[in-house]
């Protein structure tokens, strides 16, 4: 394992220097392991890994550790999540040792939607520390081997660190000094927000290369299949961070009834195929939410398959 | 039983209510004698407590009579009591007290014919609610 | 200077159901500045808990009273010869005052008038908002003299998180994202290098997190 921070399949992939491809699966909103596992056995030979999201939205689901471990029983690598919304930093460092423990070897350190969005809005606010500060109290934990207060950890963990990056929100000069940031922080991976807008981004991530980015961290660029006009819609309105261009709206439209889903993957993927060659880019990560009975025809049809074994 | 003579309060201002008063007295017209008045040198003087007041005091009802949004002579006295009145309103209905029994009317100086007509209305509107105090 | 907004005179109704002599207690602090808890305020609470009882045809007994403020006791002791008279005192000042009353008169019942909500000031006449939520360690130095602990949702030090959008925070049109203004701020300053640099996780232990709070000023205790 030496040369590998965490040695999971997602970081020996582009280590390796192939293009990697990633998915999502959202825990229940109860205890439904056997809807969990259905949805994940979708995934299982179609991506190196798959994200399970935390409360998202700020909707309570089953904890992403638990669905995490649930994933890793089904013989897949989950990427565990952990937003700084609902934990404190004493609680953050015990899961994560909780989670390496049982075999977890990705996490993605992420901020939070805040607590208004979800269902339990009377909720109190946590952010003890923040995303950044999260992705340094991993990267302290592994390579230093030390608590936030100094203390040693008895046996560290070994988890690749991801953290999220959005190329779409204000100010936009500053996105990419952010996301140095967090590469300067301890992150060896990104996703970003899903990408609609591909001038914008094909921008950003000049900048990133111009910075040299792209050689200290992987980027991998979100995608998100449209399934309908309404959908583009509502992303374009009410999702916050979320770039949707009036052409693809249009596009959609022009699709005709019925046919609208199938041109939002066509679009997903022509996206994929330039993000295949685009410059600082080491892969994709795709979120069909709810949608996990398409990616293996999506990955197939973006010649993302067979995933490689390294 | 005798017909219910709501007692009304009526604020109004120096300038557009009062010379409207004046062309009123001149047409030998004049207010019943249960509408009160009380006269301020603008609207924009009135005070939420002096609004109030008067239902401390029993009163049915209570108008403020001031100029036009656009012909205040102190500029925006009119349209500070209008936002007054509305916050009265708010505050009567959060209290179970009828929002009618308080309004406001935008005269111009020489009317007078209007004058006396909102004093009626007013009357009319109170007589409907009945009195403000349980009998 | 702490802003509150006045209880929903239903909910203080509710309060003082039961009592027949009450006192309403203002003060000329804080809350007479953002026009929750002056003298005139009191005037108002008072005519319309009489206006209420009136129209249902109870009695009442509604007296008033505006302090200098109620957050020192020189100045609730004045209540001292008169207070006992009533059932019921209502306090309009922030949150300090109903307890300084009760601390000082225990036999009385003592009901809040006003939510207390923040620390701010006015932004234009009727209009306040917050700017400090008592840390305990001031650090707005580092954010172009803005305080994201404050005023950013999610309290972030390293700030703006993917939600910002056109200077709106993620929760509501309504609030300003401060990062934004932050970034740009110490961008115009040519200070964006700091914004880079790291900040680490911050010491709640200054802030009401470590436990409630006491100042002393050893010089000036007798």
């Amino acid at each position: 394992m030496s040369g590998y921070k965490a040695g999971s399949n997602l970081e020996k992939v582009l280590k390796s220097g192939q293009f990697a491809f990633t998915g999502e699966c959202g825990p229940p909103q109860g205890a439904n392991v056997e809807h969990l596992r259905e949805k994940a056995g979708h995934l299982k030979g179609c991506v190196d890994a798959v994200n399970v999201t935390d409360n998202q939205t700020a909707v309570v689901r089953m904890s992403s550790w638990a669905a995490s471990l649930i994933l890793l029983q089904e013989g897949l690598e989950p990427n565990f999540q952990m937003v700084c919304r609902d934990r404190n930093r004493l609680a953050i460092q015990s899961d994560i040792l909780g989670v390496y423990s049982l075999g977890v070897r990705n996490m993605l350190c992420l901020s939070g939607d805040h607590q208004s969005f979800g269902n339990h809005p009377d909720a109190k606010n946590v952010f003890d520390i923040d995303s950044m500060q999260l992705i340094h109290t991993v990267k302290t934990m592994r390579d230093d081997g030390k608590f936030l207060n100094g203390q040693d950890v008895d046996v560290p963990p070994k988890l690749f660190i991801g953290a999220a990056s959005n190329p779409f929100a204000e100010p936009f000069d500053f996105r990419v000094y952010r996301l140095a940031k967090k590469i300067a922080a301890g992150a060896d991976f990104i996703q970003t927000q899903c990408i609609y807008n591909m001038d914008r981004f094909r921008e950003f991530m000049k900048r990133a290369v111009d910075m040299g980015l792209h050689e200290k961290c992987y980027i991998l660029a979100g995608v998100t299949p449209m399934k309908s006009v309404g959908m583009a819609l509502y992303m374009a309105k009410q999702v916050p961070g979320m770039d949707v261009p009036d052409s693809l709206i249009q596009r959609l439209r022009g699709a005709g009834k019925g046919k609208v889903a199938e041109e939002g993957i066509r679009y997903a993927l022509e996206q994929i195929e330039e993000f295949k060659e685009m410059e600082g880019v080491a892969g994709v990560h795709l979120m069909a939410i709810e949608w996990e009975h398409r990616v293996p025809e999506i990955a197939e049809r973006a010649g993302v398959l067979p995933r490689p074994v390294v | 039983m005798s017909e219910f003579k709501p007692r009304i309060i009526a604020f109004c201002c120096s300038n557009c209510a009062s010379s409207a008063a004046n062309v009123a007295n001149g047409m030998k017209k004049a207010l019943p004698d249960n509408v009160k008045i009380v006269q301020v040198p603008c609207t924009g003087r009135i005070e939420v407590l002096h609004l109030l007041r008067p239902f401390e005091e029993g009163a049915d009802g209570v108008y403020v009579a001031g100029c036009q949004e656009d012909s205040c002579q102190y500029v925006n006295g009119i349209t500070q009591a209008a936002k007054r009145v509305a916050h009265v309103k708010k505050m009567l209905e959060e209290l179970d007290v009828e929002p009618e029994r308080i309004n406001l009317f935008n005269l111009s100086a020489g009317k007078g014919q209007e004058y006396v007509e909102v004093a009626y209305q007013m009357i009319d509107t109170v007589k409907n609610l009945g009195p403000f105090l349980p009998a | 200077m702490i802003v509150a907004q006045p209880k929903p005179i239903k909910e203080v109704l509710e309060m003082v159901k039961d009592f027949k002599k009450i006192l309403v207690v203002g003060c000329k602090g804080c809350v007479t500045v953002c026009n929750v808890g002056g003298a005139k305020e009191v005037g108002i609470l008072a005519a319309a808990i009489r206006i209420a009882r009136k129209r249902s045809g109870q009695d009442i007994e509604v007296d008033e009273h505006t302090l200098e403020r109620q957050c020192d006791p020189e100045y609730v002791d004045e209540l001292a010869e008169t207070i006992h008279e009533y059932d019921a005192v209502i306090s309009i000042a922030c949150g300090v005052g109903p307890q300084f009353l009760s601390e000082r008169y225990p036999a009385v019942r003592i009901f809040p008038g006003v939510n207390t909500q923040f620390m701010g000031g006015a932004e234009a006449h009727g209009i306040w908002s917050e700017r400090c939520a008592g840390c305990g360690t001031c650090v707005v130095h580092y954010f172009g003299g803005l305080c994201p602990i404050a005023r950013c949702s999610k309290s972030l030090l390293n700030g703006p998180c993917g939600g910002s959008s056109h200077g709106k925070c993620e929760i509501s049109k309504d609030v300003e994202c401060i990062w934004d203004t932050i970034v740009r701020k110490m961008t115009e300053q040519g200070r964006l290098e700091e914004l880079i640099e790291f900040k680490p996780p911050k010491s709640w232990t200054t802030a009401r997190d470590g436990g409630p709070r006491r100042m002393m000023r050893e010089e000036l205790v007798k």
